[in-house]
């Protein structure tokens, strides 16, 4: 990869610019000045839309940089943008010049050397990043060496409403017996979705003999490792909602199900996303949040830079800014996005750390300690075996 | 002499506009085609190379609930066109010219230039088993404190999508009855079978309806095909499990893996045999259903009063019912957009405000000003080239052939799912950039047939006498055109103009594949949003969206009353 990315770069060598290089962060300011980043990024929830147009808002303002939210239903969409361009020999000038981005479709532009960088560690806000505590130098497992720049915090949390479910079911067994005695109550993302695929795993770590497996590469002994999986979900999935003969398409439409009253239990990657939901009246003032006895999975969110981007000097600003305390707090804000920051504590100065500590997380918010520490994700060929194999058994079972 | 020269000049300038439109028509499909076979066969692949190859074909083959996914693209099509195009025949047979009749009219164009999204996004909201028909009679009727676990809104087997389709598309073959009604003189052919004292149904059936079908048969492939292999109502109404076959395709096409291209070629190409499939299949219908007309005017009947009334009654509720939940759904868009809480079952929301709107309102009208742009932008090209063919054929005296006229419908016959990705694939091939330009030539694509639809009959029924009396007057070809015919048609022709931006405003795959994810219209936000399910958001979306779509029919409404003000003649065009 690191020579296919080398021969990129020669093949710049002659062109009338060069790469902007992000340790000299004055000329990549000045280069970015005037440029239009488009960010290609999620666009099912209206809170990240907003939160993406208000960082659009402040870097136009501070930087002159203007960004353009490519509002995608599927992360794959943007990576298969890169790929084709790539193959198109569209090396420069290229349709996306960010993605919001992690595990699989990272790992695939990383693999195939599609990605500027490394760049992250050199950006001037990385010095405040916590980059021990929180899961920002590996995803799924896999070095992000710089490619990719954290942006927020994410952990498995569970929302329900507390009204109609009073003692929320906290283990793989609890959600399975719970799930037949209330048929129809429960349901999650269709796979491939990728919080339902993170639902999938979620469970293979509940029921894993031994999750320490799950850290390496999925090999002939998947079938067995994954055996208790797969009789979990062949007990559970006639009592699901719908039988299990429809599923809900993204994480959001769960949550409207919720309010809709039509399930009780829904799965999130967000640990402030109940929160935020409730003041947009999307959930009853009475949804709350759990994590399971034995913990969740947490991973981080990030943006990468495709090799062929058009404004690199403008998605490193972004970039930069998306770690900036002014973002990330208000990216941790309950009612505006409610993710987890990714800076450290101690790092910041005296007054962004009392901005962070006045924070209210928000009713249906867990507290850190109550979060616990996430339980790494499993290498990402779990899940992209895992969710074939749901599709097959599942996905096409009408 | 010099004058008669440039006479010449424009006759042979005009005469290349025929030429100009099919080059614009069938330039992307072609390509398109080239595209999406090529690659079928091995022969061209987006990454480079290729060699005759059916790998492809197995590599589709081997995907889990393929044959039933192209089964449902089978069963949603053929049987939402029959119902659209029964509820039609038997609206039309038993109540043309009543006064019922005249007031389901009036909701024809409205209903019409909803936006397919839009209008199953709204339908999905009236009959989810949440849905505002549940909580309209909830708990007081159903006894339902919780919504019931009904799998209604994307069903294995496809009804939800069915009846989705033939809301949309009974309008849709209600206007070309309408538009085809005075070509055939079916006031006398029923005052003949009323005489001969067959019932109002019978007779109509069998006296009016071989010719009108004769002038329905494109309109009612066209309907087949896209019903058969749409995207935009399948996402939103469809099964998920397995989807139709075009949501594979498009699922195929928009992965990052590559090589995926090679099998949504190959599964677009089934789509294409399938839809060709179904219209031999229908066409075989005809047969049938033309011998059994016969049978039934040998034997005599004039009809039973019994039947005669539940057929009547049949085709109203038919009608009814496709208006009303269209309408109704966009009502509760409209609720969802000013809605503060709104649980199950309440009725209505609990509160109101006007924060939605705050929230998505400014971004909504960026799009929708974007959307219009294009979309006037292309029915702009389109109207010119329309212009120029209806205006060569008029000089040449001889209208569109049969040729002329399938060519005009290919656009509108060859489902969409089979030609774009082949664009696709041939723009990333050949590294062309994609985006707004791709996209503007697509979408007039599927803009000119129905303006052409739109214009011919006004532009052809213009009386050539007023021709005949300015030349006599002195003016040549080009004054009479331009200061008699087009102002005289100014109300036919903004209405058109009206139709061509409503058909681009809707398109979804054209801007989604040509646009490559960078032009962002209104149709692609609502589709996008409505994977999230905030129903907010979709609610304000998607009555943009519906606008977008109808604010060109009033102005085609309003303005040719403001221009000829003075001259009540001229409104009506």
């Amino acid at each position: 990869m690191k020579h296919l990315l080398s021969a990129a770069c020669l093949a710049f060598a002659g062109a009338a610019w060069a790469e902007p290089d992000p340790t000299d962060w004055d000329a990549v300011l000045k280069e970015a000045q005037g440029e239009t980043v488009f960010w290609h990024a999620w666009g099912g929830a209206t809170t990240t839309n907003d939160f993406i147009a208000w960082v659009g808002e402040r870097v136009m303002n501070d930087y002159g940089v203007t960004l353009e939210h490519v509002k995608l239903t599927d992360t794959a969409d943007a990576v298969s943008r890169v790929v084709a361009e790539n193959a198109a020999g569209t090396d420069e000038g290229g349709a996306v010049d960010m993605i919001w981005i992690n595990g699989e479709n990272f790992i695939a532009l990383k693999d195939a050397g599609l990605l500027f960088g490394p760049f992250a560690e050199q950006l001037p806000n990385w010095e405040l990043v916590d980059a021990d505590g929180k899961p920002v130098t590996v995803d799924f497992t896999v070095p992000t060496d710089g490619f990719e720049s954290p942006w927020a915090a994410a952990q498995v949390v569970f929302i329900y409403d507390s009204e109609t479910l009073e003692n929320p079911p906290k283990s793989a067994e609890a959600i399975a017996d719970w799930a037949a005695a209330n048929p129809g109550r429960f349901t999650f993302p269709q796979p491939p979705d990728f919080l339902g695929t993170t639902f999938l795993k979620q469970m293979l770590f509940e029921l894993v003999e031994d999750p320490a497996r799950l850290q390496e590469d999925a090999g002939d002994d998947y079938a067995t490792v994954t055996a208790p999986l797969w009789a979990w979900l062949e007990e559970t999935t006639p009592n699901m909602w719908r039988g299990g003969r429809a599923y809900p398409q993204s994480g959001p439409r769960q949550l409207q199900l919720i309010n809709d009253g039509e399930i009780d239990l829904a799965v999130s990657l967000s640990p402030g996303e109940a929160t935020a939901a409730i003041a947009n009246q999307q959930l009853p003032e009475s949804a709350r949040t759990f994590v399971l006895d034995a913990g969740t999975i947490g991973n981080a969110s990030f943006v990468a830079i495709p090799y062929n981007a058009n404004a690199k000097a403008g998605a490193m600003v972004v970039a930069n800014f998306l770690l900036s305390p002014e973002a990330q707090l208000r990216a941790q804000t309950p009612d505006i996005l409610g993710y987890g920051t990714v800076l450290d504590m101690d790092k910041l100065d005296g007054a962004d750390r009392a901005a962070f500590d006045a924070l209210e997380l928000g009713v249906a918010t867990l507290s850190p300690a109550e979060l616990g520490t996430a339980l790494p994700e499993p290498h990402a060929s779990w899940m992209t075996r895992i969710e074939k194999d749901w599709r097959e058994r599942y996905g096409v079972a009408n | 002499m010099s004058s008669e020269r440039a006479v010449d000049a424009q006759s042979s300038r005009l005469s290349l506009v025929p030429a100009l439109t099919i080059a614009v028509l069938i330039g992307p499909i072609a390509a398109g085609l080239t595209g999406t076979v090529l690659p079928a066969f091995g022969l061209l692949k987006v990454g480079g190379g290729g060699a005759l190859s059916l790998a492809p074909w197995s590599q589709m083959a081997d995907e889990p609930g393929i044959a039933r996914a192209a089964w449902l693209s089978v069963k949603t099509g053929m049987i939402s066109a029959i119902g659209a195009l029964v509820g039609c025949l038997l609206l039309i047979a038993g109540w043309h010219g009543t006064r019922a009749f005249a007031a389901l009219e009036r909701l024809l164009s409205p209903l019409l230039s909803v936006p397919h999204a839009a209008a199953a996004l709204g339908l999905a909201f009236l009959v989810a088993p949440s849905g505002w028909a549940a909580r309209l009679t909830s708990p007081w009727l159903t006894g339902w404190e919780r919504p019931p676990d009904l799998l209604i809104v994307g069903d294995p087997g496809g009804w939800a999508l069915i009846a989705g389709l033939m809301a949309k598309e009974l309008p849709f073959l209600m206007l070309m009855s309408l538009a085809a009604l005075p070509q055939i003189n079916s006031r006398e052919r029923m005052q003949v079978a009323l005489s001969l004292g067959y019932g109002r149904m019978r007779g109509w059936v069998l006296t009016v309806l071989p010719a009108l079908y004769a002038q329905l048969r494109l309109p009612i492939y066209a309907v087949l095909a896209y019903a058969m292999s749409n995207v935009d109502v399948a996402t939103v109404l469809g099964p998920t499990a397995p989807p139709t076959l075009s949501l594979i395709v498009l699922r195929w096409m928009t992965d990052p893996d590559l090589a995926l291209r090679a099998p949504a070629a190959a599964a677009a190409l089934l789509q294409l045999a399938l839809v060709l499939g179904a219209i031999g299949l229908w066409r075989g219908g005809e047969v049938v259903a033309a011998r059994a007309a016969q049978w039934a005017v040998e034997t005599g009947q004039r009809g039973h009063a019994m039947t005669e009334a539940l057929a009547r009654g049949l085709g109203l509720s038919i009608a009814a019912l496709a208006g009303v939940s269209i309408l109704a759904g966009l009502a509760s868009q409209l609720i969802w957009s000013l809605a503060g809480r709104w649980r199950f079952p309440e009725a209505l929301p609990s509160s109101f405000g006007l924060r939605s709107w705050d929230r998505h309102g400014p971004p909504a009208l960026d799009v929708t000003l974007a959307t219009l742009g294009l979309a006037a932008l292309a029915a702009l090209i389109a109207l010119f080239c329309v212009l120029g063919c209806l205006e060569a054929e008029h000089r040449r005296g001889r209208n569109l052939g049969r040729l002329g006229l399938l060519l005009l419908y290919l656009p509108l016959l060859l489902p969409q799912i089979t030609f774009l990705p082949g664009l696709q694939i041939l723009l990333l091939r050949v590294g062309a950039a994609q985006g707004f330009w791709p996209v503007l030539m697509t979408h007039i694509v599927f803009v000119l047939p129905y303006m052409f639809l739109a214009l011919a009959g006004p532009f052809r029924a213009w009386d050539r006498r007023y021709a005949t009396v300015a030349a006599g007057l002195g003016s040549g070809r080009e004054a009479v055109l331009w200061k008699l015919r087009l102002p005289m048609l100014l109300a036919p022709i903004l209405t058109a103009f009206a139709v061509g931006m409503a058909v681009s405003v809707g398109q979804y795959l054209p801007t989604l594949l040509a646009g490559g994810g960078r032009l962002v219209t209104l149709t692609t936000e609502a589709l996008a949003l409505s994977s999230g399910g905030d129903r907010r958001a979709i609610g304000v979306w998607t009555l943009a969206l519906t606008l977008a779509a109808w604010v060109p029919f009033a102005l085609a409404l309003v303005l040719p009353r403001v221009i000829y003000r003075h001259r009540s003649g001229m409104r009506g065009g």
